[in-house]
């Protein structure tokens, strides 16, 4: 190669290195900011803005949704398999929440630690499959005794992702 | 090898292969798009969870890969220019950037017409859909860069360095989801793993795909012919080609 194109080329390498790292310190920095939600164990060690608005996301508890009073209000539990929190929403939930489900629920923490959320947001996963073959999955896990109550397992995955 | 390559790189060479290929990529396209489509819409099985409302993958997906594969295409043809200053790349990139800013824009519609049902919200800023959009504001900065400066040489190399510092942003975009905690779930295909699409509704999406990605191409050459057409239009084989009335 020509010497001047090799040195072109080196700086042309460099420059788009630069920029990389400073991306990466930048994106660093600002790396609380750009998670779109806390989890509920951070929720739990008191990680959350007081008495501000903010999300929290996780998976819906099982056998943990009710309807109480007028019909509309719905009180539910968040878990990341670790932490767990009460939330109480008013309010039309989106299609695909249900439990074992992903959520991503704003609002904000009321006196008794009761999640109070203005807005609840379904999480979708990355698997895509017909009826029929999730409902043989659900099958084959009910028979080997696995299963995650109302929640169909989903295909090619092992463990329900959620950070 | 580079002979071939220098000889692509001549404006006239190009204008003759991609007066040849267009035809056949413009029947390739139809086709592919046509059965994918088709596939999609109507023979593809719903999803256990969303029902119908996820057949929108099939023009959401390719749209978002595409436009990160303009980009990747941009960015090198940037390589070419500011090393070796080859002028057809400079002509590819300029093309490349109204078709990828396109691509980007029908991503983030089709994907908020999406979230407002399955999600409960037209728009989120979560890191993959912040990145996709700062993408589309890549395209218009790159595309009104290019229009603000009219000497042509100064205007190839800005041009070429903005697209090349854009770059890092499509590594971005991919490991967005992965990196941080999003609302938009993280990739199905795209990853070292098998993917967590059933196969009857990843053949439609690998065809529509293909059917965009050619798209891109018949649109990228017939754009770059009229471009070369234009900025060569004194050469002695644009005239001799107009006289003859086969352009």
């Amino acid at each position: 190669m020509h010497p001047k194109r090799k040195q072109k080329l080196i700086l042309v390498g460099l420059m788009v290195a630069a920029v990389a790292i400073a991306a990466g310190f930048i994106l660093t920095a600002f790396n609380n900011n750009i998670q779109l939600f806390f989890s509920p164990t951070q929720v739990v060690a008191g990680e959350v803005p007081e008495g501000a608005e903010f999300k929290v996301g996780g998976l819906v508890a099982a056998n943990s949704v009710k309807r109480i009073g007028d019909g509309l209000t719905v009180e539910f539990e968040l878990t990341d398999n670790g932490e767990t929190i009460p939330v109480q929403y008013t309010g039309i939930l989106p299609d695909l929440f249900r439990e074992g489900q992903g959520t991503v629920s704003v609002g904000k923490l009321d006196a008794n630690g009761v999640f109070i959320a203005e807005r609840v947001l379904a999480k979708h996963d990355e698997n895509y499959m017909p009826p029929e073959v999730a409902d043989a999955l659900n099958k084959t896990k009910a028979a080997q005794g696995v299963t995650k109550a109302g929640k169909t397992q989903p295909y090619g995955a092992d463990t329900v992702q959620m950070q | 090898m580079f002979r071939w390559f220098h000889k692509l790189a001549s404006t006239r060479n190009f204008y003759r292969l991609a007066e040849i290929l267009s035809p056949w990529l413009a029947v390739l396209c139809a086709l592919l798009l046509g059965v994918g489509i088709f596939l999609g819409l109507f023979v593809a099985p719903t999803d256990y969870e969303q029902g119908e409302s996820y057949r929108i993958i099939y023009v959401h997906v390719p749209s978002a890969w595409l436009s990160m594969f303009v980009y990747m295409v941009m960015a090198f043809c940037s390589l070419l220019v500011l090393v070796w200053k080859m002028k057809l790349a400079d002509i590819v990139a300029e093309v490349s950037a109204p078709i990828g800013a396109s691509f980007t824009f029908l991503a983030l519609a089709t994907g908020s017409l999406w979230g407002k049902p399955m999600w409960g919200t037209w728009w989120e800023w979560d890191a993959r859909l912040t990145s996709e959009l700062i993408l589309l504001f890549i395209y218009i900065g790159y595309m009104a860069l290019r229009a603000s400066i009219d000497n042509p040489s100064s205007r190839a190399r800005a041009a070429a360095i903005l697209a090349l510092v854009g770059v890092v942003n499509i590594p971005i975009i991919h490991f967005s989801v992965d990196w941080w905690n999003t609302l938009h779930q993280p990739a199905s295909i795209m990853k070292f793993d098998t993917p967590s699409i059933h196969p009857s509704m990843l053949l439609p999406l690998l065809l529509s795909a293909l059917g965009f990605t050619v798209f891109y191409f018949v649109v990228m050459l017939m754009k770059t012919r009229t471009v070369v057409i234009e900025r060569e239009s004194k050469s002695a084989w644009v005239r001799e080609r107009i006289a003859e009335n086969r352009l």
